[in-house]
């Protein structure tokens, strides 16, 4: 579709980080707070996102939760528990710290929220506020640092001094583990020890996953910055063909059922895809070009 | 009994904290027995216990967690300790706050103070107006009370609206203001006010220059000159009728804003005034504002670089004879 030019702007995949990313979303329940980012899809359709609100937004649709006024991955359901990030790394932190606080101050029992950053968007100034202010208010929260080696094009060398990420667990008073985020199992083994503790009252978690990312940036980037050294390392391995392998190898399913789930999870792609293609985009005409919802107070501009 | 503007604003917000459970006050130095640095939360964290609580030096991180509070049902007050102070939040009140209704029908009800304004040896950092910023984006409701009664019933109003609010309280005004009691009800948020009646010339302006235009025209008053002011309460949205309604009696504009001068509240009704109510002129629209340099720390430069009543006059009377 993108390279169609079906779709307007960006397309961000999450190449390489999908095992770090569905063991986001897998540990959470109704009522949980989840603020994915980028490359998050794999955690989104865990936490419950229909595949069609992805369409609609990739495709602008009126009928998406963003209705052609938001893009790609910049898409949610607040109310739903699903955050709309903004573009600005470190910014949602704090929002579902507050979304917590929230639930706690109405006496909402079992909450956790769960929120994603790169280890691009832990050197802002945002992160470093949002992390402290977590552990200040004792909410339970994971942070999952997804360390894919690159900041766009940026290597890690650039983006940070310090030996490993996960060291910064202690400074915030959070509790910090670090995982190999090739490993499927690890990943949901690790995560939902995390989400548990969080659920249990533990001080904030963090959670740091290496993996490479296995693709650009996004779809218009040939990533060809990333070196031939680094795609030998063994956070270089693509955690899907790792899972498949451990899933045959321990005769969890075998080839055929493997097929199948893969033919069924792009019928359902297909399906999302022409139900939001057959859906109107939106008119200038029909918009009410708002950005209050207090309409007794919109500045009127001749 | 007298109460002035600070104390308004601290009752506003027992009152809010009162009738609502759903407010709450999150600031630097805001709880505890301390109430804030000016003590416009002074006894509440006591009246109000786990509802006024004190936060880390994170202004970026106060904002984004009063979003996701009030995505989830709350209606936080964010004490920003002095305006200059919000720049470093800009990101969440710009960003998330004012973009979230509109991207996914989900509005975000809180309400930023914004302690602004000059007082005299405050410098560069502890002194600024920053209502022109905030106005240019959109999604934000932005507020200048210029009075004790506007200081209380907007600021009730300002938590009751379920859009990003940015209130901006005078710095000055805290203490010199007073006034005999609280109001029961006030004028609605978007509608200027007439602060004075006058038919040759309009002062458009807002906050403590409101103070500093009725000066001017108590003062041209003796001399037969009618001078009319319009107080603006709110810069975003902007009340044009109430401003052409008076150019209209008057024909001569002049508009006073305390922030720097490029663009800016002052340029916007210019603008306005200019496009939709040219005819209504007999001489071309002025300004008066702030000098483009950063606030100067010392009385003798600080009073230069802001207008006060000699400038306004200085300006009026020039107008005057156009």
């Amino acid at each position: 579709l993108y390279r169609g030019g079906l779709i307007s702007g960006g397309v961000y995949v999450g190449r390489g980080q999908e095992a770090v990313s569905v063991a986001c979303g897998m540990f959470l329940q109704k009522g949980d707070i989840f603020a994915p980012l980028i490359r998050d899809q794999a955690g989104r359709s865990a936490f419950g996102e229909p595949l069609v609100d992805v369409a609609r937004t990739y495709l602008g649709s009126r009928q998406g939760p963003m209705r052609g006024r938001d893009g790609n991955i910049h898409r949610g359901k607040p109310l739903d528990g699903q955050l709309a990030m903004i573009s600005h790394l470190g910014a949602m932190i704090s929002v579902t710290v507050g979304a917590l606080m929230a639930k706690r101050t109405k006496g909402e029992k079992n909450i956790v929220g769960l929120t994603t950053i790169g280890e691009g968007g832990m050197q802002t100034g945002a992160t470093h506020e949002g992390m402290n202010i977590a552990a200040v208010e004792q909410v339970p929260l994971v942070l999952v640092a997804t360390n894919n080696h690159y900041a766009y094009s940026t290597p890690n060398d650039r983006e940070f001094a310090c030996v490993d990420l996960v060291d910064r667990a202690k400074g915030y008073g959070f509790e910090g583990y670090s995982i190999d985020g090739t490993d499927l199992g690890a990943c949901l083994d690790v995560i939902g020890s995390a989400v548990k503790r969080a659920r249990a009252g533990r001080p904030p978690q963090l959670v740091v996953a290496s993996i490479l990312r296995l693709s650009g940036h996004g779809e218009h980037d040939d990533a060809s910055y990333i070196t031939d050294e680094i795609r030998q390392e063994p956070f270089a391995q693509d955690c899907l063909a790792s899972a498949e392998r451990v899933i045959t190898e321990r005769g969890l399913a075998d080839a055929e059922t493997l097929r199948q789930w893969r033919e069924e999870a792009a019928a359902q792609v297909d399906d999302a895809v022409s139900t939001a293609q057959k859906e109107a985009a939106p008119d200038p005409n029909e918009e009410d070009w708002c950005a209050v919802s207090t309409r007794e107070l919109v500045d009127e501009i001749e | 009994m007298s109460i002035t503007y600070l104390e308004a604003i601290r009752e506003a917000q027992a009152k809010v904290l009162r009738d609502d459970n759903r407010v709450f006050i999150y600031g630097q130095d805001v709880g505890g027995t301390f109430g804030g640095a000016f003590k416009a939360t002074k006894g509440l964290a006591k009246e109000f216990p786990g509802r006024v609580l004190n936060a880390p030096i994170s202004e970026d991180a106060m904002v984004g967690t009063a979003i996701g509070a009030a995505l989830h049902g709350m209606r936080p007050i964010v004490e920003m300790q002095f305006a200059d102070f919000s720049s470093v939040a800009l990101n969440q009140i710009l960003n998330n706050a004012g973009t979230h209704y509109w991207r996914t029908n989900v509005p975000v009800p809180i309400t930023v103070r914004l302690p602004s304004g000059g007082t005299k040896g405050s410098g560069p950092f502890h002194s600024q107006s920053m209502e022109s910023l905030y106005a240019h984006y959109p999604g934000l409701v932005v507020l200048t009370p210029a009075t004790v009664e506007d200081a209380y019933t907007m600021l009730i109003e300002a938590v009751a609206i379920d859009d990003p609010v940015v209130y901006c309280e005078h710095k000055y005004l805290y203490y010199h203001l007073k006034a005999d009691k609280l109001p029961t009800e006030g004028m609605p948020v978007g509608k200027a006010r007439i602060a004075r009646e006058g038919r040759d010339l309009s002062i458009v302006t807002y906050s403590a220059m409101v103070h500093e235009a009725l000066t001017v025209a108590e003062e041209f008053a003796r001399e037969g000159f009618e001078i009319e002011v319009v107080d603006l309460r709110s810069v975003k949205p902007l009340d044009t009728d109430t401003v052409l309604a008076s150019v209209a009696r008057t024909g001569r504009l002049l508009c006073v804003g305390e922030a720097f001068p490029w663009g800016g509240v002052t340029a916007e009704v210019i603008a306005r005034v200019s496009t939709e109510g040219f005819h209504l002129l007999d001489a071309a629209p002025q300004r008066l504002n702030a000098k483009d340099t950063p606030i100067p720390y010392h009385p003798n430069l600080w009073a230069a670089h802001r207008p006060n009543a000699k400038a306004i006059a200085q300006k009026a009377r020039k107008l005057l004879r156009e």
